[in-house]
């Protein structure tokens, strides 16, 4: 117990601000993590669903958790169930083995409920586009609030593409 | 060459690659019956994929790879259009279950017998239509409904199933999951995939090879730099072109630090899975530092696109070579500290010791490779000598130590993930430090009707990449495959005799690829 106590001590706080990252990067996470308290001032859900990505979409949403993002502090949650969601963040393309499954998945997101497409392959199909075996961008599949491009996405481009989804609302 | 006294003859790929051997059976039963050597023989299957060779006016071909302890040998058999079909391998090996189903699904070659339910097919398009045939078209407009599975029935007292998936419960990638269990007891698991099935082999087809590389990258997120290193290396090998040793080395480097990544994400996860949020938090942080040197010094957070064929896409100079080296020494001295606290937490080591346990026999009978197979006593890895092998470059001179462990259990993957770290510390030092001058990247003329295989130790395993190219030097076949085809039978066995609530832990002490899987 000691040495985790010790070793917790050491690493001290590292959200605010995170000792490495680009000068600019920390302002603009700070600016983001104050707007997000702002608006939310409560808490918002997301259902996280993988509809047919590589995974490298996945290593970024999983790295918003991690204490330099530190997603939980302002409120954000990823939940379980749709039924518990406001948002879905959904990374693609849409397999046509997943559309059905995110069909259902949507139709249990309670009203009003947000849906934010991650990735290029979410935003457009990407590189794998659409085929015998994709439907290619989200939106081809369920409506789409915000869209957030990249290769993948970093976390902070994730960050500015949920607080958009919220500020839509 | 001869193996096991079998009266095939092989030849070795060209190149500086993982060394690989080529064979043609005449026959299916010439085939089988060199299966049967080679598992007789310790050997195990690497690969299967069918191909469609009709436009060159030939019939289909199917193409096996056995992993032998001198490399892989790589067998190859011609079968009549009207009617590609041949026997059984499953019976022989188990794990060649899935792949022949998914090559009957995507080329409709055949295995007679056995298993015959579809694999990566649900119902988005009909049985009698295959998608990597030439003549097949684009195959849009098919009807998509929710399709049923024949999953194995437990019966008895108090005996019920439970489905998870194929959304499950957190930020993971798709698939389903039956369990049959009495009370929390899990008596069989059974696992159906194919939910992240994109196309992406069909897609290869009739693509440059810059554009493959792309496409490469994109199999597997987590495996990116492995999965480009086996694409770029089986194009070198079809076109006789041999990448100059720095970008050898760069991408050893490259590699290195995608294990890294990796293995810090899995070890957080781990802990968070036992109910140790410290443990997630302060690996979690360390891999978001390694990932930002990577943005900083590669331009990218996971490295893609930075291996091509021929070599690299970019070089470092000397202050991103020594940012490396002073990277890899802070973080051994915080993974050490981290390590001792895992194994000095009762409540984290009672969660991980003999939980989701898998025998060396069993490793062997499911030709598994990589981590999960280290951690159940069978030490191999592509990038380390072992008797009768040498590692193709860069590695022969670097003297790779491989973790193992005895135990198989959820402890043991964790135990080999500290100990590889550590490893691939020590190489990154060595490699930074030992850099060859000289060019990064040559060029690749393709060569028209020209074929290889490539190997690569990934972080999860061994990934191999099948490459052939057309008249036109375009790329005709690209068959990517992951570790996780052998690895997913050994997790339903993992299970068994655990509880259901250790599914998660044992399942992220393995954390199979869906998307390498499922293609």
């Amino acid at each position: 117990m000691i040495p985790m106590l010790r070793r917790i001590l050491r690493s001290g706080i590292l959200t605010e601000p995170p000792p490495q990252a680009v000068a600019e990067e920390q302002r603009e996470l700070a600016r983001l993590g104050g707007e997000i308290l702002r608006i939310l001032g409560r808490a918002l859900t997301i259902r996280q669903v993988d509809a047919g990505s590589c995974n490298g979409c996945e290593l970024e949403i999983h790295a918003l958790n991690n204490p330099y993002y530190n997603l939980e502090g302002y409120g954000i949650k990823f939940v379980a169930s749709p039924r518990h969601a406001d948002m879905l963040l959904v990374t693609g393309p849409v397999t046509k083995n997943m559309e059905h499954a995110l069909k259902v998945a949507w139709d249990c997101t309670p009203d009003p409920k947000l849906v934010v497409a991650a990735g290029d392959c979410g935003c457009t199909g990407g590189v794998f586009g659409e085929s015998y075996a994709s439907c290619g961008a989200v939106e081809k599949v369920i409506p789409v609030d915000v869209r957030v491009p990249g290769c993948p996405p970093t976390p902070l481009a994730l960050l500015r593409g949920i607080l958009a989804a919220v500020r839509r609302d | 060459m001869r193996f096991f006294g079998e009266p095939l003859e092989f030849e070795k790929q060209a190149g500086i690659g993982s060394p690989v051997w080529r064979g043609r059976a005449a026959s299916g039963a010439e085939l089988q019956a060199f299966a049967v050597a080679a598992h007789r023989n310790g050997g195990r299957i690497a690969t299967l994929w069918g191909e469609d060779c009709r436009q060159a006016g030939e019939g289909f071909s199917l193409h096996v790879a056995f992993g032998l302890d001198i490399g892989h040998a790589w067998l190859s058999l011609d079968l009549p259009a009207e009617r590609p079909a041949y026997p059984d391998l499953a019976g022989i090996f188990p794990a060649a279950n899935r792949m022949q189903r998914a090559t009957r699904d995507l080329v409709g070659v055949a295995h007679e017998g056995g298993d015959q339910r579809p694999w990566l097919r649900h119902d988005a398009w009909p049985a009698d239509w295959f998608p990597l045939r030439h003549d097949s078209g684009e195959g849009r407009g098919f009807a998509n409904a929710p399709s049923d599975y024949d999953f194995v029935q437990i019966g008895g007292e108090g005996a019920h199933e439970i489905p998870v998936g194929p959304i499950h419960a957190g930020i993971i990638e798709p698939g389903h999951f039956r369990f049959s269990v009495i009370g929390e007891r899990v008596l069989r698991l059974e696992q159906r995939l194919g939910y992240q099935h994109k196309g992406v082999e069909k897609l290869f087809i009739g693509r440059n090879l810059a554009e493959g590389a792309r496409l490469a990258g994109r199999v597997s997120g987590d495996s990116t730099c492995a999965y480009a290193w086996a694409y770029a290396a089986a194009v070198e090998a079809a076109c006789g072109v041999s990448p100059p040793p720095r970008a050898l080395g760069l991408r050893a480097l490259m590699l290195e630090r995608e294990r890294v990544a990796n293995h810090l994400g899995d070890l957080g996860a781990l802990g968070n899975d036992a109910a140790l949020a410290f443990g997630f938090s302060q690996f979690m942080r360390l891999k978001e530092d390694w990932l930002r040197l990577n943005a900083r010094v590669f331009g990218h957070r996971f490295m893609m696109d930075r291996i091509l064929p021929g070599g690299v896409a970019l070089d470092l100079d000397a202050p991103a070579l020594s940012a490396v080296v002073e990277q890899s020494e802070a973080l051994a001295r915080d993974v050490k500290e981290l390590r001792k606290i895992y194994d000095e937490h009762a409540g984290l080591q009672d969660r991980f010791a003999t939980t989701g346990a898998i025998d060396s026999a069993l490793v062997r009978e499911l030709s598994l490779t990589g981590l999960a197979a280290r951690a159940s006593g069978l030490v191999l890895d592509g990038r380390a000598h072992r008797q009768g092998f040498t590692p193709p470059p860069p590695w022969t001179m670097l003297g790779v130590r491989p973790a193992s462990d005895e135990r198989g259990d959820v402890a043991a993957r964790a135990a080999v993930r500290f100990a590889e770290i550590f490893e691939s510390l020590r190489l990154l030092r060595e490699i930074a430090v030992g850099l060859p001058d000289g060019a990064v990247r040559v060029d690749v003329p393709p060569l028209a009707g020209a074929s290889g295989l490539g190997v690569v130790e990934g972080w999860r395993g061994e990934v191999l990449v099948g490459v052939a190219l057309d008249g036109e030097g375009k790329l005709a076949r690209v068959h990517p495959h992951d570790p996780s085809w052998q690895a997913w039978p050994a997790l339903e066995h993992a299970v068994m005799k655990d509880i259901v609530p250790d599914f998660p832990l044992i399942n992220k002490s393995f954390n199979l690829s869906y998307s390498g899987h499922d293609l």
